[in-house]
């Protein structure tokens, strides 16, 4: 905890006039006063976001706002596609821009020939896919809007094979309620204490089998960059950016992401961020 | 009753007779009221924790990172980094407060758009910044919603809010009174003075419903409610721009209001809000 305090140039200011009357002397206890209230109610708010059991209270939201959105605007509402146009002259990159996983870089420098995206868990025909078997299943191209939890946002052109066209080839089990998307790209250095700090996220069944929800190849009409999650990524687009996870590797449906890695289903809620992402 | 026993008040001067009191607002409104303060304190404050995460603000659809019209950041000088502001192309040096401050004892500046005693939290936690602000939003929105339930139910719009065609007419008045800080005594001051009723119905119907679309216009999944209408507020980081905008306004509003607090009579005004009995400031003799 650090302590904190309101600048003092903001509680003391009204010296120039010379003259201490009793008005004045007033206004300092009353300036005074509000300043020191200040500073503890500011102190409490850091004390109550180190307080887990508040923290939890606050977070809860999340859970009341995604079960308003699930009625308004519903489970198959519709993110706003864009115009030609209107896609960015650059697409903007964030995150990873270059995974340092020695693995990836392999696969990467075959031109991702060797790459495969294993689709298992709670399915009865667990499979994999190349990068030409998914570019050869139907696809879907949109222009959309990508929106950061940081507040900025970038529109771009993606094409590729619609999740739930893959889910259907693997069958899930009547017991899956989320899809897990595990990544090549280790956020916190290359793993060498075998620590895995690879990136991961999940959605639950709506998201996942979302008529926008892609497995995107293809950004601008060109192969992924690397910088964008190459040589396959998913597309979100009714959350924020963090949900749309780069350099897939596998896909896994699951009942439950409780026992994975920090237990809040992705490596952003695992630091603190909300698992539902549509605000 | 003996002819005698005549009651004190009729035999002194007005200026020496006790204020009259009026209960002037009633309990929802007090309550309301103070859970508004809570609300919007942590949701300026947090809200701000989120700006700086991208100190930046951009008038379309999406982000030319390029050429934001404002932008608080930290810029290399000799010897270090000094804090500026951009608006419109011109730079402003605002050093120590905006684009680098001191975080709390700190002898040395870090790089932060807003101070952190001007956020929630104080050191620079988005995520935590965002918990604080989407929990205190469903409360400030459901708070909102009956308030204005309430004020059109229960005649508070209609008898307290509205002004009247007379008011408006006067409001020349009115104006030229509040520049000279003079406030209305006797039978004026137990109505709301024709500003007061404008600021508060811009506020009410204007400001407030703004910040809170302008918000909802941010998030991804309210985008899709009906397909395009964030077009309606100029894209998503035109909202984003608004929603900063109409805080702005919500803060100004609140500083000119306890300011108008203090110089009117403070604890009588606060006693008002508490208790909702209110002190009737008396007419001058002779006036």
């Amino acid at each position: 905890m650090t302590k904190r305090t309101i600048r003092s140039g903001h509680a003391n200011a009204g010296h120039t006039n010379g003259g201490q009357g009793a008005g004045t002397k007033r206004r300092h206890l009353l300036r005074a006063a509000l300043g020191g209230v200040g500073t503890v109610a500011l102190a409490g708010c850091d004390r109550l976001s180190n307080n887990e059991a508040f923290v939890d209270v606050l977070k809860s939201a999340q859970h009341l706002s995604r079960a308003v959105h699930k009625i308004v605007p519903g489970r198959k509402a519709m993110a706003q596609e864009f115009a030609p146009a209107d896609v960015a002259a650059h697409f903007r990159s964030n995150g990873t821009l270059m995974p340092a996983d020695a693995d990836y870089q392999a696969l990467q420098k075959g031109g991702f020939s060797e790459w495969k995206l294993q689709v298992g868990g709670l399915v009865e025909t667990p499979a994999a896919f190349t990068l030409a078997e998914l570019r050869a299943m139907p696809s879907r191209t949109q222009i959309t809007r990508h929106d950061c939890v940081e507040g900025w946002s970038s529109i771009g052109q993606w094409k590729g094979v619609q999740l739930s066209h893959v889910l259907a080839q693997v069958k899930p089990l009547a017991n899956a309620k989320y899809v897990v998307f595990r990544c090549a790209d280790s956020m916190d250095g290359p793993s060498l204490d075998g620590r895995d700090s690879r990136y991961y996220e999940s959605v639950d069944l709506d998201d996942a089998n979302h008529v926008q929800t892609v497995l995107a190849y293809e950004l601008n009409g060109q192969p992924l960059p690397v910088s964008n999650g190459a040589p396959l990524r998913v597309r979100i687009e009714r959350q924020l950016g963090y949900k749309h996870a780069k350099y897939l590797m596998r896909i896994d449906l699951v009942e439950s992401f409780a026992p994975l890695r920090g237990g809040n289903g992705g490596y952003w809620e695992d630091n603190g961020y909300e698992w539902y992402a549509g605000i | 009753m003996n002819p005698s026993a005549v009651p004190v008040d009729a035999t002194v001067a007005p200026a020496l007779a006790p204020p009259e009191r009026i209960y002037r607002h009633r309990l929802p409104v007090r309550l309301m009221h103070w859970i508004n303060v809570v609300c919007l304190t942590i949701l300026l404050m947090s809200g701000l924790t989120i700006f700086n995460a991208h100190p930046a603000l951009y008038w379309g659809r999406d982000s030319t990172f390029s050429a934001p019209w404002v932008s608080i950041m930290a810029v290399d000088v000799p010897g270090g980094f000094a804090g500026v502001t951009r608006i419109a192309g011109r730079t402003f040096d605002t050093d120590g407060v905006l684009g680098a401050s001191k975080v709390g004892d700190a002898t040395t500046k870090t790089a932060r758009a807003f101070p952190s005693w001007a956020t929630i939290p104080g050191p620079q936690w988005l995520s935590m910044g965002r918990h604080w602000h989407f929990f205190f939003a469903w409360l400030f929105v459901l708070n909102g919603i009956a308030y204005v339930l309430y004020a059109v139910f229960s005649g508070h719009l209609k008898r307290d809010l509205l002004p009247t065609g007379a008011e408006l007419r006067n409001i020349g008045r009115s104006i030229k009174e509040h520049l000279m800080f003079k406030h209305p005594t006797g039978a004026a001051a137990k109505r709301y003075n024709v500003l007061q009723n404008l600021a508060y119905l811009v506020v009410i119907f204007g400001l407030l419903p703004l910040v809170i679309v302008a918000g909802m216009a941010m998030s991804p999944m309210l985008d899709s409610v009906v397909t395009g209408w964030v077009e309606l507020l100029g894209g998503r980081q035109s909202a984003r721009t608004l929603h900063f905008l109409a805080a702005m306004g919500l803060l100004l509003f609140v500083l000119v209001h306890v300011f108008e607090v203090i110089v009117s009579g403070v604890w009588n005004q606060l006693r008002s809000m508490v208790t909702g009995w209110y002190a009737v400031p008396a007419d001058k003799v002779g006036e």
